[in-house]
């Protein structure tokens, strides 16, 4: 099957309570969904993040094909244009939860590649100081409240941050990150429950690319377009072509400004197919070759470029010189992990508790627990 | 001094907490306008209104991890899940993220929450509501589990389960609720600060609030002996308690220790014991294989096995769901006649029972 392709909206379709979304009108909608257009430097922006994580993101696959990078990997090749749009639309002062495909993440909220490069290679200056790796990036400062492995598990916890906020009386919106799999598990419906019964500023969007691993979600949701399940929460929300930056940015700050005005949880489904597998390691053979040059044909950054060209936003000439720059940040985030020491192990008992206890075992495993 | 149950002493600590701190705030099921499924927060949504006693939906998954999730930005959640037997639903929660985000993060953000709930048998509740699964928790490096077994001790341990920066795992015994226990009275500054936020409480309110918190990760020698140590926590600490009694009216000198902490484990103060007692028996309300029993009857082999007499003996729960029939409960469940056989048996196989029994004859 052609991924998403054919179910990709044009534009945003929102649906509000109690009314019944139409989302044929979205698929015959001939719109790009750039209704507010943004201003120049604003776009260049977009264009030279999206290219950010683009080579962020393949110097990563490459590091870990030389198994300088370990464990998991999975990458945000493709969904470059929802991971920007989604960002430019929150404050500094916003929270971020995410799963596990996280890197494009973390550089769009701000964090340098050097520290999210670092972390991958598991060193001590990495964002979390290599104890966390590709699927567990954290920054308080950036507001990046995690990387979460288990599927779904970090929307209860976005819920308890939203409540928090709320409790505290600021007007700071979480932001909680999922992908199309996350749908189908019980903490979706628990937590969008909650937030919708006790009106917290959440922004619940969920990552559309098709596929949980390599299962359509299709064949894992009986309610394939995700944003429809709102309803049953008496939630906005809203699906979004999320190959599109500036239709991402402007579907997500409707959300965001929603969450933040009225207190209410708002359900944004981004349609964003990925370029590669699951994971660096997974070849993709669930996609015939046709689907997979579809894809690559259809490339989000590409067409974003192609789209600043024509509209004389961004030159080609302009273009080569952010490619540069770009090219040597990402450089110099690679030199800077693979210099970085690792975490030394003279601390591998130093995180499990914060209030430390008597009692507490530092022990390694041929240690005797009495005596020595 | 002053007699009070341990119900009231964790529903005056609760609100002591509370207005001692505005980040505190309660969550569960039925705690509210229903007054708490045992009555622990009665009053509580009176007095601090449904922001600080949040009433949930039957779905401890969800509302777990929203309190971890509240507690990552720096609220100090008591959250109550109505028995331990739901917790499991929220395991995914408890295991993989409150205990493990200070670790993954390296150290970034800790998840300062305490998790109150009851277990345990006797009540006829059948095979899904009688579990003491305490074990699991115990298990995760990450949290801190404890089971104070008197009011005093359990209104110590709460205050410093809330004022901890770590998730908690607090358990409680449906069969300790309607138990009594004295208060001490103490002079902490507490008690002034309680007042003065407008408490204008009972003179038990004004004894709980003079409590100093415990320090979790202690265990507690609360009876001295020389015969034989007996180790339990929660419920069987206060039936070791009974069971210490009733042998000293037979001249035999038991030493009670009371583990309080579960995780943090206090093996000094157990093996320190057993090395004075030369023997041990274990009395745990969960099952025995692969319990809690048996990682202190490890502890005490590595720490104190030069000094033993007789083999560390367990008692626990017999290992079956736990059935309705109130015959086959009681048959199941570990109780003082059982403790009592066991520490007999101990006894006896270190020759000491004979010698005390010659003694006295």
């Amino acid at each position: 099957m052609a991924e998403t392709t054919k179910a990709r909206p044009r534009k945003t379709v929102r649906s509000k309570p109690g009314s019944t979304p139409d989302t044929e009108d979205a698929r015959d909608g001939g719109e790009t969904g750039t209704a507010v257009p943004a201003d120049r430097s604003e776009l260049v922006g977009y264009y030279r993040r999206m290219l950010l994580i683009r080579r962020f993101e393949e110097r990563a696959a490459r590091a870990y094909t030389e198994a300088k990078i370990g464990g998991y990997c999975h990458l945000n090749l493709g969904e470059e244009a929802t991971v920007v749009g989604l960002l430019a639309a929150l404050r500094p002062t916003d929270y971020l939860f995410t799963n596990y495909r996280e890197h494009g993440y973390a550089l769009a909220k701000g964090i340098s590649p050097e520290r999210v490069m670092a972390e991958l290679y598991g060193r001590s200056t990495g964002v979390s100081k290599g104890w966390g790796g590709s699927m567990h990036m954290f920054d308080a400062e950036a507001r990046l409240l995690g990387g979460y492995g288990i599927v779904g598990g970090q929307l209860p916890l976005a819920t308890g941050a939203a409540l928090a906020v709320s409790y505290k009386g600021g007007d700071d919106v979480v932001m909680c990150q999922m992908g199309d799999g996350t749908a189908a598990i019980g903490a979706f419906h628990e937590s969008l429950n909650l937030a919708a019964l006790w009106d917290l500023p959440a922004v619940f969007v969920v990552i559309n690319n098709g596929l949980g691993m390599g299962t359509p979600v299709e064949a894992s949701s009986a309610e394939p377009e995700l944003y429809r399940r709102g309803a049953a929460y008496r939630m906005e929300s809203a699906r979004v072509d999320g190959t599109d930056v500036v239709a991402v940015f402007e579907a997500a700050r409707t959300a965001v400004e929603h969450a933040r005005a009225e207190s209410r949880p708002y359900l944004l489904e981004c349609v964003s197919p990925r370029l590669r597998g699951h994971s660096v390691v997974d070849p993709a053979r669930y996609r015939s070759k046709e689907e997979r040059q579809a894809l690559l044909d259809q490339d989000p950054l590409a067409a974003f470029a192609a789209r600043l060209e024509r509209d004389g936003v961004l030159p080609a000439e302009d273009r080569a010189v952010i490619e540069a720059e770009v090219a040597a940040e990402v450089e110099a985030a690679a030199a800077f992990a693979d210099q970085s020491p690792a975490p030394d192990v003279s601390t591998l008992f130093d995180y499990t508790y914060a209030t430390p206890v008597p009692g507490e075992l530092r022990r390694l495993p041929a240690d005797p627990v009495f005596g020595s | 001094m002053a007699l009070v149950t341990y119900r009231q002493a964790l529903r005056d600590t609760l609100r002591a907490e509370m207005l001692r701190d505005e980040n505190v705030f309660l969550m569960g099921e039925e705690i509210g306008l229903f007054e708490g499924s045992y009555k622990i927060t009665e009053g509580l949504l009176k007095e601090f209104g449904p922001r600080r006693v949040r009433d949930t939906p039957i779905a401890e998954e969800g509302f777990v991890g929203a309190a971890i999730g509240a507690a990552m930005l720096g609220l100090r959640p008591v959250v109550e899940i109505m028995t331990i037997n739901f917790s499991l639903l929220a395991l995914d929660q408890i295991v993989n993220h409150a205990a493990k985000i200070y670790g993954m993060f390296g150290g970034q953000c800790s998840v300062p929450m305490v998790i109150r709930t009851p277990g345990g048998g006797g009540q006829q509740l059948g095979a899904t509501h009688s579990q003491n699964v305490e074990l699991f928790y115990s298990f995760i490096p990450g949290l801190k589990v404890v089971a104070p077994s008197t009011p005093a001790e359990a209104s110590a341990m709460l205050k410093a389960a809330i004022r901890d920066d770590d998730p908690v795992l607090f358990l409680e015994n449906l069969a300790l609720y309607n138990t009594k226990g004295e208060l001490p009275a103490g002079t902490s500054s507490d008690a002034g600060a309680a007042v003065a936020g407008g408490s204008g409480g009972s003179s038990t309110q004004m004894l709980i609030d003079s409590i100093e918190p415990a320090e979790i990760g202690r265990a507690a020698v609360t009876r001295p002996g020389t015969d034989i140590t007996i180790i339990g926590y929660s419920r069987m600490a206060q039936v070791a308690a009974e069971v210490a009694e009733t042998l000293a009216g037979e001249g035999i000198s038991a030493e009670v220790v009371d583990l309080r902490s579960l995780r943090p484990l206090d093996r000094e103060t157990i093996v320190e014991s057993v090395r004075r007692t030369g023997c041990a028996v274990v009395a745990e309300d969960d099952w025995l294989t692969y319990g809690i029993g048996a990682e202190i009857a490890a502890t005490i082999q590595e720490g104190a096995f030069d000094w033993l007499d007789a083999p560390v003996r367990r008692v626990a729960m017999a290992e079956v769901p736990l059935p309705y029939a109130k015959p086959l409960e009681l048959a199941a469940l570990p109780s003082a006649d059982s403790l009592l056989t066991a520490v007999r048996a101990t006894l006896r196989s270190t020759g000491r029972l004979a010698a005390l029994e010659t003694t006295r004859s």
